[in-house]
């Protein structure tokens, strides 16, 4: 299954500060925790994750250090602010809003039988 | 594994010329890179083949380029590209004839203003009143042309300047009138506001684009302050070697300053356009070199007149001088933010840009004291409301900078927040012109 574009844009954030907020981290290892928390399914092109990340900088959300991690290579980290935390907080109401929408919307067309079907 | 190595490092140099992309950025996608490369090498495949995987995960370099664009406008800005598309940058060296077509309407425009006027000797208030009138359009108009505007924002654009006109010179202004000089000098303020609406291309909404015309504001400046230098040399040695072989070097001069001081607008824009490269290494330094020096002076002014208070030495004059110094500062806090980069942290620059900013601030209350007791004693009159309305708008922007800057100083608040307080404010600062201009001349009956 392919997630819209746009889909995975709007989440992006919320994922990142969330994935962030379980401690600091660095590029290539949010990546591979979006993709193992989306078991797969939610493919992003690798680039674009540092655009947002610089974002987030900007906005306070996170903190940024350039480290060197005991197995070599210099590395730049990402460190969740109390900011970045309120922020969470604030897209997760919004997340559970937009799910309780669809989910009261599509109460009668159960979809379950049909992601059953599909797998 | 060297072929890999190579072929990394020639991928770093292709990455790197992304306009918006740093070194740092390039550093911390090869790390990227890398680990995605050692996480396929340990699933059994070659050195080779991961590069190739990895590479394409990362996406295409043009989309990259553009997200990062889209991230970082300060930087893009240093490389000219802005809202231009690649193609026009690459035809770059083809927009001067046209910066140079409306350079030379601008100084008709001026001639001929300056012939019906009967300037110098005929009444020259509608001269001054009307100068930037005769001026900025031009820029305005070549601004729509550079953004390829349509014929709807064109006539947006249009709109200002048409009011502008109607109401500066429908207003019956009595003689010796300091509306009408309050007027004169408010209504290049309103009008370089003008021009921000097609410099922007229409989106003034955005703080970015805000802070974009900022800067253009700052680049602007320092350009025009050369082309007058470079002029006023030329025209001293213009006379110099004019005058002895009995040339009317007055009626040489009075075709060549005015026109040369109009087209030098439009030319300085083109020039902050196209050659951004070569004020860019200029600008920060400028900032570096002056904040400093106006931040000791501002210190010491507001100690020697908190010591020895304002009363006696204020006066008309004194009060212009102070308005100027304020506005200078400002203008100097302002361009120092539009050079600056925003994801760095708190340095000595913001600290001194706060003494700056706190001295100004002290400043400005005493003149605002001295003010308001000149008219609780003498009465309102035009200058003296125009006056008030500047330093309490100016009083507002530097108390609340003051107050956002100690916050991230102590790092408690982002460098975006003091930003976009500033940019927030623009708008504020060209109502007030606005309103000088139209509200103040009928409120004190033309006077």
């Amino acid at each position: 299954m392919q997630i819209d574009k746009d889909l995975v844009a709007a989440s992006a954030t919320p994922l990142v500060l969330a994935i962030l907020a379980d401690g600091e981290s660095y590029g290539y290892a949010l990546l591979k925790r979006v993709r193992d928390l989306s078991g797969g399914e939610f493919e992003w092109t690798d680039g674009m994750l540092y655009p947002l990340l610089h974002r987030l900088h900007r906005l306070g959300y996170v903190t940024t250090e350039w480290r060197v991690p005991p197995e070599g290579r210099r590395r730049k980290y990402y460190a969740l602010t109390d900011e970045g935390g309120a922020a969470l907080a604030e897209h997760q109401r919004q997340w559970v809003t937009v799910a309780r929408t669809l989910g009261e919307a599509w109460r009668g067309h159960d979809p379950l039988p049909l992601l059953l079907g599909n797998a | 594994m060297d072929d890999v190595e190579h072929e990394i490092a020639r991928w770093r140099a292709h990455v790197g010329q992304g306009p918006a992309i740093d070194g740092r950025d390039v550093d911390e996608l090869e790390d990227h890179l890398r680990g995605q490369m050692a996480d396929l090498g340990s699933a059994g495949l070659s050195a080779d083949e991961s590069f190739l995987i990895a590479v394409t995960r990362l996406g295409s370099l043009d989309d990259l380029a553009r997200e990062f664009a889209r991230e970082h406008r300060d930087r893009l800005w240093k490389q000219l590209v802005l809202a231009d598309t690649a193609d026009d940058v690459s035809s770059g060296g083809r927009t001067w004839p046209e910066a140079l077509g409306f350079a030379v309407l601008a100084a008709i425009a001026v001639q001929v203003a300056r012939l019906l006027s009967d300037f110098p000797e005929g009444d020259s208030t509608w001269l001054v009143r009307n100068a930037s009138l005769l001026v900025l359009p031009f820029l305005a108009g070549w601004f729509v042309r550079r953004r390829r505007l349509g014929l709807r924002p064109a006539l947006v654009a249009a709109v200002p300047f048409v009011v502008a006109a109607l109401v500066v010179n429908l207003f019956p202004w009595s003689p010796d009138s300091n509306t009408e000089l309050l007027v004169a000098a408010h209504l290049p303020v309103v009008l370089w506001f003008a021009v921000a609406w097609p410099y922007t291309g229409g989106d003034l909404r955005s703080d970015g684009r805000r802070m974009d015309f900022v800067r253009f504001t700052g680049e602007w400046v320092i350009y025009y302050a050369l082309i007058a230098l470079g002029g006023g040399v030329l025209m001293g040695l213009t006379v110099g070697i004019l005058e002895p072989a009995g040339v009317d070097v007055e009626a040489v001069m009075l075709w060549v300053l005015p026109s040369g001081a109009a087209g030098a607008v439009v030319v300085a824009g083109w020039l902050v356009e196209s050659k951004q490269q070569v004020v860019e290494n200029m600008a920060p330094v400028l900032t570096m070199v002056f904040t400093p020096l106006f931040a000791v002076m501002l210190a010491v002014a507001a100690v020697v007149y908190a010591v020895t208070g304002l009363g006696g030495a204020f006066d008309r004059e004194l009060l212009g001088i102070f308005d100027l110094l304020l506005i200078v500062v400002l203008g100097l806090v302002l361009y120092g933010m539009s050079a600056r980069d925003p994801a760095e942290s708190a340095g000595w620059a913001d600290r001194i840009q706060l003494v700056a900013v706190v001295s100004a601030l002290a400043l400005d209350v005493m003149v605002l004291g001295a003010m308001v007791a000149r008219i609780g004693e003498l009465g309102f009159t035009p200058n003296r409301t125009a006056a008030l309305g500047l330093n309490l708008v100016l009083l507002v922007n530097l108390a609340v900078a003051g107050w956002l800057s100690t916050l991230f100083l102590r790092g408690r608040t982002t460098f975006d927040r003091v930003e976009r307080w500033q940019t927030t404010y623009l708008p504020v600062f060209a109502g007030w012109a606005a309103l000088v201009v139209v509200a103040l001349p009928p409120l004190f009956g033309f006077a």
